[in-house]
């Protein structure tokens, strides 16, 4: 059923209003466990769009294996979506930078303490992001350090390429998954993707990983998929391959995953004078799981990701 | 006075990106006041240029105290600034959420990172800073609750109010929380202006840099003493919402007072120009913070008031 979370009256006859859908069948009661899947929070993300559609899809042509309660947030910035535009328009801050919100605040913060607020309670929450428009992420979790006792097991069951624990750092205190964690909400971040396109196969790759995660929860009453074994990134060393110069940054490598020690990354290059500025190559053995997009690069413009052993 | 160049950017199509800074004096470090940190952030420039122009008269005079040294950076983001945005023009991040930065991270954080390095380990850390809501101030000085703020310090500035405001989770990565974390007392000067040049509260705010910077022994100046600040917490201010969206009719400004079953404000149906809803206020008080602008949205904050306050 689909319902209104939080809805904001606009100037000219027209509502702001972010909805849910909630799944679960007639002979559950709301104590049945619970888990909330939301996305859209930057209006560039899409592969959450596809993600919520078939998850329902899914759930619907098999409705009797429901066991639960599914909430489905498919547009936690809906004007953002519509509009293409990362943030809220009108609202010059980050939404994943208001949580949890403030009734008192800003529309986005009144918008961002309403989901919060419609959040609490789940069993688990899994907040879908598809990287920028920048770079493209191979699919993958992460967590914060403080949090990874918790949600690891979680996390290993999301059929993820790679599951990123890294250290807190002040930015991440107002972001939805953060707030929600802190508020007694187990919280995973799914990163894939590339802003402002889909990715189908990754999308069903993270379905699959929902739907054995709810199978474990007894939320779907089925066999638990065969699922990826995920790299952990404690195991080894993410190193952050960076612009050292401002130019255009020219791919060597086709896609991401495995990459030698020195494998040619790719270059920058200056137009107008012809030149190479830097030539960029895998510190490490390992896997490349985040690569550059967007060619325009300023100096300190993040490259490639690399996940190599110690 | 000395020019120097803090941070350097390549143009990839344009020409560097570089934050300059306006040294006076020597010696220890003693103030180091910021302007914009973000494009649309005029008012804010405006004041610093009218400060440097002041230090270097006061300078020439000899008015800067012996082992004193005053940076001024009028302007972090001209980057944005020349081409009318407001964040950083290739990523739209924003320098002011990037704080304390890392040197070897993503270009905004690079940039923050470089500029705090420079400018930490000043006694006393001065930005004149812009709301995130958009709307009109009392001009004011705000600190963050972090445990190290000191009101009577603020008050030195000589501005009416001081206001102490416990930090959100967002504002955990600005300037001011960087520099109170690290041992600098930080302080926001909020005028009531951004984006356009508000002559009589740039002067105030220059006026009350100088005064405060005279009462710490850096500057040798005689000026107005200004007032005896009355210190409010943010969280203690009353917030008044719309109740509908459309055209706003604000009836009030900054610093009038208000009384209980005033009105204050018109919600107007924005096709048919009828009054949708009156806004009431529900205190005595004076105004603090008026929201600008010909619409509003439903349940938006248009006023903040300081309760059973009077003129």
């Amino acid at each position: 059923m689909i319902e209104e979370v939080v809805s904001v009256e606009l100037p000219v006859h027209e509502r702001l209003v972010v909805r849910k859908n909630r799944l679960m069948n007639k002979e559950e009661n709301h104590s049945a466990p619970r888990i909330s899947i939301v996305t859209g929070t930057h209006g560039d993300e899409l592969d959450g769009q596809l993600i919520c559609y078939e998850i329902i899809r899914r759930i619907e042509r098999e409705k009797d294996k429901l066991k639960g309660i599914v909430d489905i947030y498919p547009d936690i910035n809906p004007l953002g979506i519509d509009t293409g535009s990362r943030g809220i328009p009108m609202f010059d801050l980050d939404m994943n930078r208001v949580f949890p919100g403030d009734n008192n605040g800003a529309m986005a913060e009144y918008v961002a303490a309403g989901i919060i607020e419609d959040i609490i309670g789940s069993d688990l929450c899994i907040d879908i992001h598809s990287s920028n428009i920048f770079v493209n992420e191979m699919p993958q979790v992460r967590i914060n350090d403080d949090t990874q006792e918790k949600l690891l097991p979680y996390a290993k069951m999301m059929n993820a390429q790679f599951v990123w624990i890294y250290s807190s750092i002040t930015v991440l205190d107002a972001t939805l998954a953060y707030s929600l964690n802190h508020l007694g909400v187990p919280t995973l971040v799914t990163e894939m993707g590339v802003g402002n396109r889909i990715t189908p196969k990754y999308c069903r790759d993270i379905v699959d990983g929902i739907f054995n995660l709810m199978s474990h929860m007894g939320i779907w009453d089925d066999e638990p998929k065969d699922v990826n074994d995920p790299i952990i990134s404690t195991e080894g060393e993410v190193t952050f391959l960076t612009a050292k110069e401002s130019g255009i940054f020219v791919s060597a490598v086709d896609s991401m995953g495995r990459i030698g020690i020195g494998t040619h990354i790719g270059d920058i290059i200056e137009p107008i004078e012809g030149r190479i500025i830097q030539r960029i190559e895998s510190p490490t053995d390992g896997i490349i799981f985040t690569l550059r997009e967007n060619p325009v690069v300023h100096k300190g413009a993040l490259i490639a990701r690399v996940y190599g052993g110690r | 006075m000395k020019k120097e160049i803090i941070y350097s950017l390549k143009g990839i199509y344009r020409e560097d990106y570089q934050i300059e800074g306006y040294r006076f004096g020597g010696g220890e470090k003693s103030a180091c006041i910021v302007g914009a940190l973000r494009g649309n952030e005029i008012q804010q420039l405006y004041i610093c240029s009218q400060l440097v122009k002041a230090l270097k008269e006061l300078e020439a005079h000899g008015a800067i105290s012996h082992n004193h040294e005053i940076l001024v950076i009028p302007s972090v983001n001209r980057f944005s600034m020349n081409v009318g945005k407001r964040f950083w023009p290739t990523d739209n991040s924003d320098i002011n959420r990037a704080f304390p930065g890392d040197i070897n991270g993503d270009t905004t954080k690079q940039i923050a990172g470089t500029l705090f390095d420079r400018i930490k380990g000043y006694s006393y850390g001065i930005h004149f800073a812009s709301f995130y809501m958009p709307g009109d101030f009392i001009p004011h000085v705000k600190m963050m609750d972090t445990g190290f703020q000191s009101a009577s310090l603020a008050n030195l500035f000589g501005l009416q109010y001081v206001v102490i405001r416990k930090p959100k989770p967002m504002d955990t990565v600005t300037l001011n929380y960087n520099w109170q974390m690290n041992g600098t007392n930080a302080f926001s000067i909020y005028t009531n202006s951004t984006d356009m040049i508000d002559e009589k509260s740039a002067r105030q705010a220059v006026s009350s840099v100088l005064r405060f910077l005279t009462r710490m022994g850096i500057l040798k100046y005689n000026n107005h003493s200004g007032y005896i600040a009355s210190v409010i917490n943010e969280f203690d201010l009353m917030a008044v919402k719309t109740y509908d969206a459309g055209f706003y009719k604000r009836l009030k400004e900054p610093g009038d007072p208000v009384y209980h079953g005033e009105l204050i404000a018109q919600i107007l149906d924005p096709c048919e120009g009828t009054v949708k809803s009156e806004i009431i206020s529900q205190t005595d008080g004076i105004v603090f913070f008026a929201h600008t602008g010909p619409t509003v949205m439903g349940n938006q904050v248009v006023y903040k008031i300081i309760r059973r306050m009077h003129e």
